[in-house]
């Protein structure tokens, strides 16, 4: 099985996020870019198939700030190449990173691309069903159980309510992850550090970076508080009795 | 090429899904400046009752100017390369102004897709419109919006709840159906084989009156018991966050959001929970939201009437305690 | 002609040279074939210091004396084997050389007079030790001997007490015989002799010889039995107390280099001198009663830890000799240490707290291979899921818990003057904060005090504000090397930028691995300290004076990091005195102190299966003191578990917990 997991670095949301000058992008000064969390089960569930069934897991990512030790750590956990697409990928929408993602996904030949269901910052839809659409292969998203065959996948689709759908994908095929089937393992740090001395990242570049099909933002600013809360503050003995009161002036005591 | 605004309905084994109210309500605001027509696009098999008919009681029509239906039985159950084939050749034909999808497990699965298939712009996780035709979007958690002029020819658009309530897209009378020829619908790539119901579980906490609901920031299982303590004390249920769910701490049937359920109890008391927009959608419907949070930017702030910064390992004990006696126990 | 005595001596030697193989080839197969699998340890030095080490704990039985009987009648019991051992000798040389003279006596040693005297004395306080011993084992049966080996320790009793009988016996019989020119200085032998004065001097004879051989065959089947189980330690014990680590004990050993393998997963891949520590292991239990994961109920044991080890050192080594084709040594093979011998749980019980590394008497080290078979699973991804997302925050951000790196330095935002920031300008004191301090919502009062407090006494300090990150201490104990490698470069880095004379913490876990394993700098010395110890040093320098006398009735928790890893006891007590609290102490103090559970990361683990918490245990035994009304502690850690088990114990009117900070701070 020759299976291609996409992955995006994305904005860390523990750090305070803020806008930049232009008024229509985030400032990058404190900005920490982290690897999409989906993308993280992506890269599990491929390693998970081929631990289950052999074959080869490729990670491809473009050549951002802290894409080396994104892929060192996805080559740990058991992934056999690592392709990192070298371009100016500032301010880039999916649109163009999907058609950067397709070149390469087409001179490697899967049988299955696994890549997050969703990115936090995503504005144009996401890199799964448009890399579908470029490459004309089928996508269904929100998967939490893929299971290989030859030519075929039998996939588990997530609903609301816990409601979940089993679907049957021919492939090649574009798979968007919800949840590997086993939450991402833990790599230690002295692991990492060996796969940078033995491992090598190969190099594709992306020759240009069209964003059409992608919206143009006017206006990016941070979420009005809105109507905030009314804030309970006081010693823990404060708090509770002032709660107990609310739930009684709700009438739930 | 028309200035109608297309809305993919949403439904699922009879249901029709309460996302599809609110991008009818999207649609109305957006038509009101552009000045075309509300068409709800029903794609399914022996579906137009949905349109007439829908599940629960009178008032729940689709508020549209027209239903367009297209009936196929390879297109009785969702999905993808059945309703792509579809809707691409409906969109290609009639090029409305725009066309709205749920940015759901059913939506997401087709717009972008049918972004590059048809070379039409798109824009995600769109919050609501203004009625000079901007879109206006939420990303990063919640924490950041981003507002633009709703591209053209045809915009293709995902809409996440929050934005407009399910009753504005809803309405009294029932609109027009009308039927469309279906194209052919052979070699589908992507085919149902089955649906697994979710574990029943011991409660339904979507009829529960009051949930303590935890987050991440319950840290570890052995805590969840000082949420059950308190659930009881106070004639409620225990739910969570995905993160909680994710980890096994609380089994699937208790997940709240919109992967889970929706939930509208008289006080929901979110501890530990940081509010995410996945996790909000279900909790929207909730009376009263309460929120226990240590950091005090987190987004459920936003939504929630009363709030405290307090450290809920602090207060839980407590409040179980105090709540006992105010019981007289 | 084949008399008796020429048939004694031929079967002596037969005796001697079947007891002696067997047990040359059991110590061979032990100490030479088993040790040799296992890897290079360092070489040792510091003879002066291993020597007298041997004097004060094995000649003086040191540490034994911390359970005080049984200590003292292992005392007597040791003595009396070494000062009877040339009573056993006598025998052996006598039967050796009865075909020429059946009444040889060993020349000096065997005509000093004195000398008989002692060995007299000896045999009856060791009779007397060993009883009282099988009556403890038998009847007694203390929880540190669950798991033990019991038969074994009771075969060998016996064993000894019919060793030290026939003796009594044989020299009894001598002496009524007169054949015995000491019998002046043999009074307890007399004594015994006169049981049998009254019998025919052949049928006294006749018992003389079955008492020897009595004796004679029990020493030998005791010195073959020796190699086997427990009492290899007679054996091992000088060589493992000679060798003992002389390293401060917060300094674990680097990761052995297994030509890239990662931590231990099999047992030929510890050093030979770990080896060494499991065959030394007498089954004692002492580790097990002051173990605090064992007290909570959870599965670890240090003792059974030890015996397995050595049970799988055993099998290992004798499957890698046998024939491929023994079934027994497949099946030996099939197992693997970590896991199927050794469960993760066991492993990840441990809080590293060193209580029982300082109470085996013979220095056996159980938490290096403790944290040697963690390092295996760590590498393995064999974490929990709490334990996971821990390493991956302090992997990401530098913390725990999971906040960014520019919210550490948030408590300082009410304190003006602004605190000096390290980076920027020399300071005298460069205050390394620790995670807790800095991120704990319920902490950080204390350590703006803590600032209060430095001010108050004209210190020039300053923090590393955001360029700090978690020491490592615990990462390391957890066995994340690499990890905690990467913090030690980037504080490392941060701290060669800055100019300061000092280090101090308030954080004992951050203090030991500063102190111990951070790379020194070489050009000045410059001393980590505890705040416990520079706040001793301010007040005996005068340079803080306090306004008030407090006048609580405190107790102290010694923390594991400061107290036992780096024996820092009185400082903080001088504090207290200071401050004029009444300090009434624990039981469980100083070396002795309880483990409040946090440590070796498991306050970053699920806490399992656990009967009652070991803060719980601690905040009963301070309360059971009476009077106490504050319980004061010197580690943020121990603040969160203190206050947690005060709650949760329903002890909050009677015991509030205060860091010592906080005292100082009051009296100032």
């Amino acid at each position: 099985m020759n299976i291609v997991v996409l992955v995006k670095l994305v904005p860390d949301l523990v750090e305070e996020l803020t806008i930049d000058t232009s008024g229509v992008a985030l400032d990058t000064a404190w900005l920490r870019l982290i690897i999409n969390e989906f993308d993280d089960h992506a890269i599990e569930q491929g390693i998970l198939l081929k631990e289950g069934g052999g074959g080869v897991v490729t990670v491809v990512a473009p050549d951002i700030e802290g894409v080396d030790d994104v892929l060192f750590t996805a080559a740990a956990k058991g992934a056999d190449r690592l392709i990192k697409i070298k371009g100016d990928f500032a301010g880039v929408n999916n649109h163009a990173l999907a058609r950067a993602f397709s070149a390469v996904v087409k001179e490697l030949q899967p049988d299955l691309v696994l890549t997050g269901v969703q990115a936090n910052n995503d504005l144009d839809g996401s890199v799964g069903p448009l890399l579908a659409g470029c490459l004309e292969m089928p996508y269904v998203g929100y998967i939490s159980g893929v299971s290989l065959s030859e030519g075929k996948s039998k996939i588990r689709k997530e609903y609301p309510g816990g409601l979940i759908a089993e679907m049957d994908v021919t492939l090649p095929a574009v798979l968007g992850i919800q949840a590997a089937e086993q939450p991402p393992r833990y790599v230690a740090v002295s692991k990492v550090r060996q796969m940078m001395k033995t491992s090598t990242i190969e190099e594709r570049t992306a020759s240009g970076l069209d964003m059409a099909g992608g919206p143009t933002i006017s206006r990016m600013f941070q979420t009005e508080a809105g109507q905030r809360a009314t804030m309970l503050t006081g010693s823990p003995d404060e708090v509770a009795t002032k709660l107990v009161g609310i739930f009684k002036e709700l009438g739930v005591l | 090429m028309n200035q109608d605004i297309y809305v993919v309905i949403e439904h699922l084994r009879g249901q029709v899904a309460e996302i599809s109210f609110v991008m009818l309500a999207g649609a109305h605001e957006l038509a009101k400046g552009l000045g075309g027509n509300v068409v709800a696009v029903l794609l399914g098999h022996k579906a137009q009752a949905l349109a007439g008919n829908p599940s629960a009681g009178a008032g729940q029509y689709l508020a549209a100017d027209k239903v367009l239906s297209l009936d196929h039985p390879a297109l009785a159950d969702f999905t993808s390369d059945a309703y792509q084939k579809v809707l691409t050749d409906l969109i290609s034909k009639d090029q409305p102004r725009a066309v709205l999808f749920g940015s759901t497990s059913i939506g997401t699965d087709l717009a972008s897709t049918l972004s590059i298939k048809l070379g039409l712009p798109m824009v995600s996780s769109c919050r609501s419109f203004s009625t000079d035709g901007k879109f206006i979007s939420q990303i990063c958690g919640g924490k950041i919006m981003a507002e633009g002029d709703l591209p053209g020819p045809t915009a293709l658009v995902t809409m996440v709840p929050g934005g407009y309530k399910a009753e504005q897209g809803q309405s009294a009378q029932s609109p027009a159906v009308t039927e469309i020829e279906v194209p052919a619908l052979e070699s589908l790539r992507v085919t149902l084989a089955s649906y697994i119901e979710p574990e029943s579980g011991d409660v339904d906490i979507a009829k529960e009156p009051l949930l303590v609901s935890v987050g991440r920031g319950i840290q570890n299982q052995d805590n969840i018991v000082l949420a059950e303590e308190l659930a009881q004390a106070l004639g409620g249920a225990v739910s969570g966050s995905r993160p909680v769910i994710d980890q096994g701490w609380l089994a699937t049937s208790r997940l709240v959001g919109k992967s889970g359920k929706s939930v509208k109890p008289k006080v929901y008391l979110a501890m530990g929970i940081s509010g995410a927009p996945e996790h909000v959608e279900g909790i929207t419907n909730s009376d009263t939201i309460i929120a226990i949070n240590t950091d005090p930017a987190a987004p459920i702030f936003g939504v929630a009437k009363y709030g405290s910064e307090i450290d809920l390992f602090d207060l839980i004990e407590i409040l179980t305690e105090k709540v006992k006696q105010s019981k007289g126990g | 002609m084949m008399t008796y005595d020429v048939i004694k001596s031929i079967l002596v030697l037969l005796a001697l040279l079947v007891a002696g193989g067997i047990f040359l080839g059991r110590v061979y197969q032990l100490l030479w074939a088993n040790l040799r699998l296992g890897q290079r340890s360092s070489p040792f030095k510091q003879w002066g210091e291993r020597i007298k080490g041997v004097v004060v704990y094995v000649a003086g039985q040191f540490r034994l004396f911390r359970v005080l009987i049984p200590g003292t009648g292992h005392f007597f019991i040791f003595w009396g084997f070494l000062i009877l051992s040339l009573t056993i000798l006598q025998a052996i040389v006598e039967g050796l050389v009865s075909f020429v003279n059946p009444h040889f006596v060993l020349p000096l040693i065997g005509s000093f007079g004195p000398l008989a005297l002692i060995q007299d004395l000896f045999a009856v306080l060791v009779i007397v030790a060993v009883i009282y011993a099988l009556v403890v084992r038998l009847f007694v049966n203390p929880k540190r001997y669950l798991g033990s080996h019991k038969s074994q320790g009771v075969m060998v009793l016996m064993f000894i007490f019919t060793i030290m009988l026939s003796l009594l016996v044989m020299n009894g019989i001598r002496i009524n015989l007169g054949q015995d020119p000491l019998h002046v200085w043999r009074p307890i032998s007399t004594a015994v002799g006169r049981i049998f004065f009254g019998a025919a001097a052949g049928t006294q004879e006749v018992i003389k010889e079955i008492a020897y051989w009595t004796h004679l065959c029990v020493v030998l089947i005791f010195l073959t039995e020796l190699p086997e189980g427990k009492h290899f330690h007679v054996v091992t014990s000088v060589p493992a107390v000679l060798l003992r680590n002389l390293e401060p004990h917060g300094r674990l050993p680097a990761a052995t280099d297994l030509s890239g393998q990662v931590g231990v997963s099999t047992i030929e891949q510890f050093r030979w001198r770990q080896m060494l520590d499991f065959y030394t292991c007498t089954e004692c239990g002492r580790c097990q009663d002051v173990c605090p994961a064992y007290a909570s109920g959870l599965p670890l044991s240090p003792k059974l830890l030890m015996m397995e080890l050595r049970d799988n050192l055993k099998e290992r080594g004798a499957a890698l000799r046998a024939h491929t084709s023994n079934s027994t040594a497949q099946a030996a093979q099939g197992r693997t240490l970590v896991g199927d011998v050794i469960s993760d749980s066991v492993l990840w019980a441990c809080t590293t707290c060193f209580a029982c590394d300082q109470e085996c008497p013979l220095f056996i080290e159980h938490i290096s291979p403790i944290v040697d078979m963690r390092r295996f699973l760590v590498i393995e991804g064999r974490v929990g899921t709490e334990l996971q997302d821990a390493l991956a925050n302090l992997g990401r951000y530098g913390n725990s818990f999971g906040q960014s790196e520019r919210m550490r330095a948030r408590w300082t935002q009410p304190i003006q003057p602004p605190i000096k920031d390290a980076r920027r300008e020399p300071v005298e004191y460069l205050w390394f904060v620790g995670d807790y301090a800095s991120y704990s919502p319920t902490l950080t009062d204390v350590t703006v005090k803590t600032a209060e407090v430095f001010r108050k006494a004209g210190l020039d300090f300053g923090i590393l504000y955001d360029a700090e990150r978690n020491a490592g201490n615990d990462v390391r104990r957890v066995g994340e090397e690499g990890l905690f490698e990467m913090l030690v470069e980037k504080n490392s880095m941060a701290l060669g930028k800055c100019t300061y004379q000092a280090i101090v913490t308030t954080d004992p876990h951050t203090y030991n691995t500063l102190k111990n394993e951070y790379p020194v700098n070489e050009d000045e010395h410059r001393p980590v300290l505890h705040y416990a110890e520079l706040l001793d040093q301010l007040i005996t320098a005068g340079k803080l004076k306090f306004s008030k006398k407090l006048g609580y009735k405190v107790t102290y928790h010694d923390p594991c990091y400061l107290g036992r890893y780096n024996g820092v006891y009185d400082a903080p007590r001088r504090v207290i005195e200071a401050t004029g609290c009444e300090l009434v102490e624990m039981p469980r103090h100083n070396d002795g102190s309880f483990c409040c559970g946090a440590g070796g990361g498991r306050i970053w683990m699920a806490e399992g299966e656990i009967q009652e918490r070991p803060s719980e245990s601690r905040i009963r035994e301070a309360v059971k003191l009476g009077k106490v009304t504050t319980f004061v502690v010197a580690c943020p850690k121990d603040v969160t578990m203190f206050r947690d088990a005060v709650k949760t114990t329903g002890n909050e009117s009677r015991l509030e917990v205060k860091d010592l900070i906080e005292l100082v701070h009051a009296a100032l």
